[in-house]
């Protein structure tokens, strides 16, 4: 929907939201975020991933928390109140994705999007749907859906 | 996201319609049932099935119009008092009704109807009236179908009515259009049409959305008043209308359920006039006509008939029950049609202000601001209106069990006819009020145990005969309200439960040790065994062994417990006793290492503080609790949710003992409890752990998510794989 939706404006710039995990400079297409929050402590949801950190209330919401750098397999690095929290929403879900910092807001021209190279086959590097250069910085483009659990499969 | 298709739109809301249709006219017909009917009930049928008929034909719906045709043609038979509604003919009408309700769904579902399911009934239905009409026909051989007998007076004479029809601007909106309604009138007899300019302003002045004509019509007419009323049946509502029969010098009311604005009613009217009271019998004379009854005053002329409700609305939510004596009048309640997913919202933002408002409250207490102190005491207004909101909004969400009750007695139809028992249904507090998710969850579990009480629970007639008994068995389904739960009940007068066949049958399975003592009540729970079926023929209606057990899962998944009680010889009957609401629950805030879970009190029979004396230890890793003679499996909660490795000592510790049905289950040791108070129940997403023993979250006052228990599937998973244990979570923050 968000792509269909951005190149109907333009049809070569996307607006990103890079955000630091774990050293390493990251971004989501900004149509996907709805808010940023502040570090909240998650209850611990038993039986859940070992990336999923737990659930937080967001105004009346438990939502829960994805530790991005767990779910990269970058580092296991424990939260602190430093730590932000991106809320995003895809198809009929919203998640938290904790991560360490948020960076920018950046237009980048679709053009100039690489897929990633074909050795990116090893898992925390299929969740990267392009990368990009901006100042010298490589920008590793997440393709959300890939993060989330697939809820159709798993209610299923 | 997609455009709404205007006509798809108005499509589904003519099927919302016919749903609320179908129920008048079931209720209708239960009322024919019960005996307590009068002209208007038919009429309330008849003009169901007529206004589905109508709405139908607009959408092309062929099936649903030759259906609701031929139905509505054996109705007016009914209506005409040329066919008398006897039980058989009324048992027929709901056959009928069931199919008509049928092929709404398909045309709904844009499915292609069955012929072979609606012949047979329409055939029986035409046969009812060839029957009736030969004796008519003989005389009357052109009778139209919707010709009207008057129940009094002689043969229809030629008389001189004088209507006045004033459209209101909705009658054009909505696409109507006078001049056809006109024609037809004229085709009626003669007629004389004065336009009456009187309402119509200058050119500048025209509002070319008003309605400023009006029509005086003079018909000279031998049809009676039914008819020309049907010319107007579409417009009701739409427009101002008034019909006065010259020749008898009375007035007859509007239409029925025509708004009263054309003949305001007398203001010390004690019993509203004209709307409500019976066309056919109604002497009341409206303020304009010409020539009222002389001597006879319009509010003391109503009284002397039984008014009845205004049968325009045959829609309206609460109407009569067919077993309770009907009050002499029923204002129609004003009634506004949401969509669910408004409610949904709503539901969700004042479950949101009451965590709020317990956050404010939280923080104002630990501001330590003085009792007295403004905010304080703006804060206890506050709450208390919260508290208000929420009750009021939970209540939008409640519907009367009627619909799924009507459902059920479908179902006990297609099962009597089935098994070949004759029953008889009656429902009791149908206007019970449950909230919609109950309801809608309650169909399965309630027609399964439908179908038992038929199949297996009333005997054979002959049986029944031999025993004394009527030969046709009576299946009851009540509601009521009771210390704020919803207990809903089916009873049978059957033969009760054959307890040393059950018990026999439950030794025959293995379920049971052979020769075990057992209370009646320990029997008759055995009907709620996986895998436990009476009856020795499978039939395709119940008994495939997977029937009260799963009855019984269902239930409980609804927070509900169902009982049984059983005299041999009078009956069976099954109680099911459900929570009025499934956002809300009453819950035990207890301390798991460091967490804050909620254990709901309905599952909790007692608590107690932890003594290392009462412990036994059975193998390396199960441990049980000796409780008043009895050993309990012990968990601790911490270790089994995964939360922390297990302890060197549990001392200090809260034991909680989980109780379902009255059985102990185990116990579970908590740190500690914090208190007890109601949780707004929150869902968790899928996909994000899906613990055994974790049913759903809430919020806390202080803004922390809670996780909810649910301790029997906790104490069920536990039992199925002892001693296993999930690897502890990482301690976060």
């Amino acid at each position: 929907m968000t792509d269909v939706a951005a190149t109907a404006v333009e049809a070569t710039e996307r607006e990103l939201l890079s955000f630091r995990v774990g050293g390493q400079e990251y971004c989501v297409d900004i149509m996907s975020v709805r808010e940023i929050r502040g570090w909240t402590r998650p209850t611990p949801v038993p039986g859940s991933p070992h990336w999923v950190r737990g659930v937080i209330n967001l105004r009346g919401t438990v939502l829960p928390i994805v530790d991005l750098a767990r779910r990269l397999g970058i580092s296991a690095e424990d939260a602190s109140d430093r730590n932000v929290i991106i809320v995003v929403h895809l198809g009929q879900q919203t998640v938290g994705l904790l991560v360490d910092a948020v960076s920018d807001i950046l237009s980048i021209a679709e053009n100039d999007m690489r897929p990633p190279p074909d050795i990116a086959s090893r898992e925390g590097e299929t969740f990267i749907k392009a990368l990009t250069v901006v100042e010298e910085r490589m920008l590793r483009v997440l393709e959300l859906a890939s993060l989330l659990p697939d809820t159709g499969r798993e209610a299923a | 996201m997609t455009t709404p298709d205007p006509m798809a739109e108005i499509r589904a809301s003519f099927f919302v319609e016919c749903e609320e249709l179908m129920e008048a006219l079931q209720d209708g017909l239960t009322m024919l049932d019960g005996g307590d009917a009068d002209d208007e009930t038919v009429n309330i049928c008849f003009r169901a099935v007529h206004s589905m008929k109508g709405g139908a034909g607009a959408f092309g719906l062929d099936d649903l119009v030759r259906f609701s045709h031929r139905y509505e043609t054996v109705l007016d038979e009914v209506r005409a008092g040329r066919l008398e509604p006897g039980h058989d003919v009324v048992l027929l009408f709901m056959r009928a009704a069931d199919i008509l309700s049928d092929i709404v769904h398909y045309s709904r579902d844009g499915l292609p109807v069955d012929p072979d399911k609606v012949e047979p009934t329409l055939r029986e239905l035409e046969a009812l009236i060839s029957d009736e009409a030969e004796e008519e026909e003989a005389e009357v051989t052109d009778f139209q179908p919707m010709t009207l007998a008057l129940p009094f007076g002689g043969p229809p004479a030629d008389r001189v009515v004088r209507i006045r029809f004033a459209p209101e601007p909705d009658l054009f909106t909505s696409g109507n259009e006078p001049v056809h309604l006109l024609r037809a009138l004229a085709a009626l007899g003669e007629m004389q049409i004065t336009p009456d300019l009187s309402e119509v302003p200058t050119l500048d002045a025209l509002d070319p959305e008003a309605a400023c004509l009006a029509w005086e019509i003079v018909l000279t007419t031998n049809r009676d008043r039914a008819e020309i009323e049907e010319t107007f049946e579409f417009v009701e509502g739409l427009c101002k209308l008034s019909i006065c029969e010259e020749q008898s010098g009375l007035s007859l009311p509007c239409l029925p359920g025509l708004p009263p604005l054309a003949m305001p009613p007398a203001p010390d009217a004690g019993v509203s006039p004209s709307a409500e009271v019976r066309p056919r019998l109604t002497l009341t004379a409206p303020p304009d006509c010409s020539d009222p009854e002389e001597g006879t005053p319009p509010p003391d002329t109503a009284k002397t008939h039984a008014p009845q409700p205004a049968p325009a609305t045959p829609i309206a939510v609460e109407s009569p029950v067919a077993t309770a004596a009907r009050p002499a009048t029923t204002p129609p309640k004003a009634t506004v049609r949401v969509d669910l997913d408004r409610i949904e919202r709503l539901v969700n933002l004042v479950g949101e202000l009451v965590i709020n408002q317990a956050m404010l409250s939280q923080s104002v207490a630990q501001a330590g601001l003085p009792t007295n102190s403004p905010v304080v005491q703006g804060l206890e207004d506050f709450m208390q209106l919260t508290r208000d909101i929420q009750d009021s909004v939970m209540m939008i969400r409640a519907q009367p069990v009627k619909s799924l009750f009507q459902r059920l007695a479908r179902i006990v139809r297609d099962t009597s006819a089935a098994v070949g028992k004759p029953v008889r249904f009656v429902t009791r507090g149908e206007a019970t009020e449950v909230d919609k998710t109950v309801i809608e969850r309650l169909a399965d579990p309630l027609t399964h145990m439908i179908r038992n009480a038929v199949d297996h629970g009333l005997e054979r007639p002959e049986a029944r005969l031999a025993a004394g008994k009527p030969s046709e068995g009576c299946i009851t389904l009540s509601a009521a309200h009771r210390s704020g739960r919803v207990v809903i009940e089916v009873m049978d007068d059957g033969g009760g439960i054959d307890r040393p066949r059950v018990q026999a049958i439950a030794e025959e399975r293995g379920l049971i040790d052979p020769g075990q003592a057992m209370t009646d009540a320990e029997i008759d729970a055995l009907l709620f065994m996986p895998g436990f079926s009476t009856v020795k023929q499978v039939s395709n209606l119940s008994g495939r062994g997977v029937g009260m057990d799963v009855v019984r899962k269902s239930i409980q998944d609804l927070g509900g417990r169902v009982s049984i009680s059983s005299s041999p010889g009078k009956g069976t009957c099954f109680s099911i006793s459900l929570p009025l609401t499934l956002a809300v629950l009453d819950g035990m805030v207890v301390d798991v290492a460091g967490e804050a879970l909620v254990v709901p009190i309905g599952a909790i029979a007692e608590t107690m503080a932890y003594r290392e004396q009462d412990i036994r230890s059975v193998g390396p890793r199960t441990r049980v609790l000796h409780i008043r003679d009895s050993f309990v499996p012990l968990l601790d909660l911490g270790v089994e949710l995964g939360f922390r490795p297990a302890k060197e000592s549990n001392a200090g510790s809260v034991v909680l003992l989980v109780a379902n049905e009255g059985e102990t289950l185990g116990a579970l040791i908590v740190d500690a409890i914090h208190e007890q108070r109601q949780v707004v129940i929150k869902g968790l997403q899928q996909g994000y752990g899906n613990a055994p023993g974790i049913a759903a979250a809430t919020i806390l006052g202080d803004g922390q998510v809670a996780l909810i228990l649910d301790p029997v599937d906790m104490m069920a998973k536990a039992g199925t794989r002892p001693g296993q244990t999930q690897p502890a979570l990482a301690p976060t923050g």
